[in-house]
């Protein structure tokens, strides 16, 4: 099968840590079944591609996007747009794509306060002129541009429709190749599905489990738990009960408790309100002080616990803003952002 | 999806359009919600012409769901779920919509409460699109009957009930059946001996084939639900075999410790470290006070074991867990007695000779520890003259704002009892008599012939500190008499306090065991406070007696027989409908986390050790919601309050709100933001 028939493939990297792009290519040998059945015709992690190349080709013309990472600037935004309108099927790869993930958590804050922490404020940062970023700056030989950069970072389907989402942080290289298989066979899910399975960590997880009473949550560094029971009943918060299942509930397995990064089992739309609704279920106590301090001494970082890799795409989205900004101002920021 | 939906706006004659413009309602529903196929306003939907619209509609214009806006859906749903059934549509195809107790009885704003009621009933029409058609489903009644408390009430329903043959557990916490009433010397208004009315029913109960008495036993845990039952008792150890003992007394006799008798003597008489609680107790079988007892205490006498003749005493019994299987359930525990010492202005515990009014009954029962003499406490003097204070811990906001309801009749009965045994002057202090049930008020004007003086105001305080010679060695009760308009000061011998009856201090402990509610007093909720007071919002669960509020005994004693003829009306019917609202999981995504297993306050949830998997067995569910909530996976299914179900009524009652908005805040869709 030459180039010219063969389908094209493309993947890009928005905001994200990079991670996913390291897991395409732990599916080990099997990267040269990819490029057997694929022409790759975008991928600048790994090798060279204009974004003009991309503009140039027809709608529909890419078979597969495999884009990971969220909607953080314009740039990225732009380059969604493109390649959705690009490729027949655009697949959310990844937490950060799916559901916002780690950059999502920058929504507790707003650009303004991201800005001066880490231009201004930040220790290591030597700016005594607060020189910020600006999306157009003036030079003697013209204009410069640089991406704006949004409030809000958003996932890719709260961007552009999206076709498959393939969760984890990163996907499992497995997990990869089942997909990529599956799109070469076109034995696909419906549309907007998640490519993955329908039930959680602990069925994966070889621990035993019992009815839970918890009457202290524990930090990793409190305690070292035993290998056989079911770690949420030794005080430690896994989040495996509501994660979604496609693992092999690795951490788990290593006595490390499930961070979730494979995102809320099928069908639920807030991973954090499953998880807090039900902990706050199996907590020993029925004396609010008592629970308060279950609670308070226990869970620290309550979203960065239970929203580490869905701030963006729960109910709660961001961190409410200033009214002004959102109600009144709200049409005209928009157009800025 | 499309649906017809038909739209029912209820005026409840003013009750509801005296505040909402139904008519309005009706319209911008029928107007501006999708899929509503008929939308009318009508005076009173509950009245046959509006249900039979409801029915003519369903059949000609075809519609497959069906909202009435109208009153609480615990008055007339299962009216208007029968009027669907009626015309074919499955019964939770309709939706009722509380647009009464919700709006227009809690606002005066109109225009507010249109509103509101509009974005309530385009909620409810979002929802019911959604809505499933379900079966119910029937289990069989068991027979048999737990009856907490074995006073009048609980013994008139235990009786009732065993009189057609049907198995009745009976659970006193005290060593006898018999309840307050077997304390009481007399009762109001006929004077006729509670004991000659009470022991007949107690030893009838004692010795029906039918009535297990389970006495000296407290009740520890409730699960399943109505028509299957399970129960857990604790038959707390008397430390005598109650196969061999004859009740004889000799043990009583023999013991050597005297101990003040604070429950059935109200601290008034002695009993000993082995008793029971008076003669005619039934079981007729004493019991070991181990706070007492020197064996227990310091391992010592044993003198109760060395005479008993049936060699009975048993020093190592222990407290047993008895499992009962029960179709119904009445609560029949009563009250408790005020504790005087909390209004000290009054005296009780510091100024000897004041009384409460279970001490003064105690007092006036031949049987009693004075045989029957009124005295002073002193145990010689009999006073001559007497206060008796109305609406101690009643009808006040320092202590409980309700009046209890028999302590006028009791205090009456205590004025003649004075009178016709010593001659005394008896001081009634009032704020209001009621005396409202037959023969009552006939009794009072009898007890005022009788020449009891009546003083209508609160007492301030009673006193041993006098102001004058005449009040050297009295108690002095400080009052204004609001009748003359003056401060008056009314030196006597002896005060009688009648004291509030108060729910059971551990009432809400029960309560939450039997899962029904409590009032804002703490007495159990009724299901209805006029036409179901009988029944609880927890089906099987049936009130009699002052659990519920205070009573006197007739009124207890007809209360019992209610809860007695609804249990048997189930036992006939042999089978009850349960609601088909249950959840169910997933088997095939269940990952046996088991975070639901220990939640099901019905104990419906059970794991399947072998297939890694949760099970819910929906004849014990309530569908109470509370696994489909905390399952971290979702795969609990809450039939009926489906999450596409509660949204789409989120986002209808939110419909008109997002005019206001910039952008649709389509919060459960990945839709945009508002930046």
């Amino acid at each position: 099968m030459n180039a010219e028939t063969k389908p094209k493939l493309a993947l890009y990297w928005a905001a994200s840590c990079g991670g996913c792009e390291i897991a395409v290519l732990a599916i080990d040998e099997r990267i040269l079944e990819v490029a057997g059945a694929f022409d790759v015709v975008f991928w600048p992690c790994v090798m060279d591609g204009k974004v003009a190349d991309i503009e140039a080709m027809e709608d529909g013309s890419i078979a597969v996007c495999l884009f990971n990472g969220g909607i953080r600037t314009s740039e990225q935004e732009y380059m969604a747009r493109l390649l959705r309108a690009k490729a027949k099927v655009l697949v959310a790869f990844g937490a950060c794509a799916q559901d916002g993930s780690i950059p999502g958590l920058a929504n507790l804050l707003d650009r303004d306060t991201i800005f001066r922490q880490n231009y201004v404020e930040s220790p290591s940062v030597d700016n005594p002129e607060s020189t910020l970023p600006t999306a157009t700056t003036t030079v003697a030989e013209g204009e410069l541009h640089l991406p704006a950069f949004y409030d809000t970072l958003r996932t890719l389907a709260q961007t552009v429709d999206v076709d498959y989402f393939l969760p984890g942080c990163p996907p499992e290289a497995d997990r990869i190749w089942d997909a990529l298989s599956a799109i070469l066979a076109g034995d696909l899910p419906p549309a907007g599905s998640v490519i993955g399975a329908r039930t959680t960590v602990c069925e994966e997880c070889p621990r035993t489990r019992h009815e839970k009473k918890v009457k202290e949550f524990k930090r990793t560094w409190q305690v070292i738990p035993d290998a056989e029971t079911c770690l949420l009943e030794q005080g430690l918060v896994c989040c495996g009960i509501a994660t979604r299942a496609g693992c092999g509930a690795r951490c788990p397995s290593v006595n490390s408790p499930c961070i979730g990064c494979y995102g809320a089992n099928d069908g639920v739309q807030d991973f954090g309100a499953r998880m807090m609704t039900a902990l706050a279920s199996i907590i020993d106590s029925n004396d609010p002080r008592e629970v308060q301090r279950i609670i308070a001494t226990g869970i620290p970082d309550p979203v960065g616990t239970f929203y580490r890799f869905s701030l963006a795409n729960s109910f709660l989205r961001r961190s409410r803003r200033p009214v002004a900004a959102g109600a009144a101002a709200g049409a005209a920021t928009r157009g800025e952002d | 999806m499309s649906r017809r939906v038909g739209v029912y706006v209820c005026h409840c004659g003013s009750n509801i359009a005296g505040t909402i413009d139904c008519e309005a309602v009706a319209r911008a529903v029928g107007e501006r919600v999708a899929d509503v196929a008929v939308s009318r306003d009508y005076k009173f939907m509950c009245s046959s012409l509006g249900q039979s619209m409801i029915q003519e509609d369903i059949e000609k214009e075809k519609l497959d769901r069906v909202v009435v806006a109208a009153c609480s859906p615990h008055l007339h749903e299962k009216t208007f779920r029968r009027a669907c059934s009626n015309a074919g549509l499955n019964p939770y195809l309709m939706q009722m919509v509380n647009v009464r107790e919700h709006i227009s009885w809690v606002t005066k704003d109109q225009v507010e409460a249109t509103r509101k009621a509009t974005a309530m009933v385009t909620g409810a029409v979002e929802r019911v699109k959604r809505q499933e058609a379900l079966e119910p489903q029937y289990v069989p009644v068991n027979p048999a009957t737990l009856v907490v408390g074995g006073g009048i009430a609980g013994l008139q329903t235990a009786i009732e009930i065993a009189e057609f043959g049907h198995p009745v557990y009976v659970v006193e916490r005290e060593p006898s059946i018999g309840g307050h009433m077997a304390q009481f010397d007399k009762t109001f208004p006929t004077l006729d001996c509670s004991a000659c009315i009470l022991t007949p029913r107690m030893s009838e109960a004692g010795q029906h084939d039918c009535i297990h008495l389970l006495t000296w036993s407290e009740l520890e845990s409730v699960s399943g639900s109505v028509g299957n039952f399970k129960v857990r008792v604790r038959k707390k150890a008397r430390y005598v075999n109650s196969e061999i003992c004859t009740g004889c007394g000799v043990c009583e006799e023999k013991c050597p410790i005297k101990v003040v008798d604070d429950v059935f003597e109200a601290g008034l008489g002695i009993r000993k470290a082995i008793y029971m609680p008076f003669p005619q107790a039934v079981p007729k079988m004493p019991v070991i006070d181990t706070a007492h007892c020197i064996w227990f205490v310091r391992g010592k006498c044993r003198a109760c074991e060395i005479f008993c003749p049936t060699k009975a005493i048993a020093f190592d019994q222990k407290d047993e867990i008895v499992e009962l299987e029960v179709g119904n359930i009445v609560l029949a525990t009563g009250y408790d007695l005020f504790d005087c010492r909390r209004l000290p202005q009054y005296g009780y515990g510091r100024l000897d000779n004041v009384f409460t009014s279970l001490e003064f009954e105690r007092m006036c029962n031949a049987a009693g520890p004075t045989g029957g003499r009124i005295v002073l406490r002193d145990r010689e003097t009999e006073p001559r003259s007497v206060a008796v204070i109305h609406c101690v811990g009643s009808r006040d906001k320092r202590t409980n704002e309700y009046c209890s309801a028999t302590c006028c009749m009791a205090a009456l009965k205590f004025g003649h009892l004075v009178r016709e045994r010593i001659g005394a002057e008896v001081y009634s202090f009032y704020i209001d008599i009621r005396t409202f049930s037959k023969d009552y008020d006939e009794f009072y004007q009898r007890v005022m012939d009788e020449g009891v003086h009546f003083v209508r105001g609160r007492v301030a305080e009673v006193t041993d500190v006098p102001r004058s010679p005449a009040e050297e060695g009295k108690l002095v009760v400080q009052c204004e008499d609001t009748l003359l308009g003056v401060q008056r000061r009314i030196p006597v011998d002896m005060v009688i306090l009648m004291g509030a009856l108060e729910p059971r201090a551990d009432a809400r402990d029960l309560a939450l065991e039997a899962g029904i509610s409590c009032s804002m007093n703490g007495w159990f909720t009724e299901r209805h406070p006029k036409l179901d007071p009988v029944a609880t919002m927890t089906d099987g669960v049936f009130l009699a007696g002052a659990c519920q509020g205070p009573k006197d005994i007739p009124s207890s004693v007809a209360q019992g027989a209610a809860a007695a003829a609804r249990i048997l009306g189930m036992i006939t019917r042999g089978r009850v409908e349960i609601e088909p609202v249950v959840a169910t999981i997933d088997e095939e995504r269940c990952s046996g986390c088991r975070i639901c297993n220990a939640l099901c306050p019905f104990h419906a949830i059970e794991f399947d050790e072998a297939r890694h998997v949760s099970h819910v067995q929906a004849s014990l569910c309530k569908g109470c919601g509370t696994c489909v909530a905390a399952c971290p996976a979702q795969v609990i299914r809450g039939a009926h309050f489906m999450n596409e179900q509660i949204f789409a009524e989120i986002e209808g009652l939110l419909a008109d709100a997002w005019s206001d908005v910039s952008e649709p805040v389509a919060a459960f869709a990945a839709g945009g933001v508002d930046d």
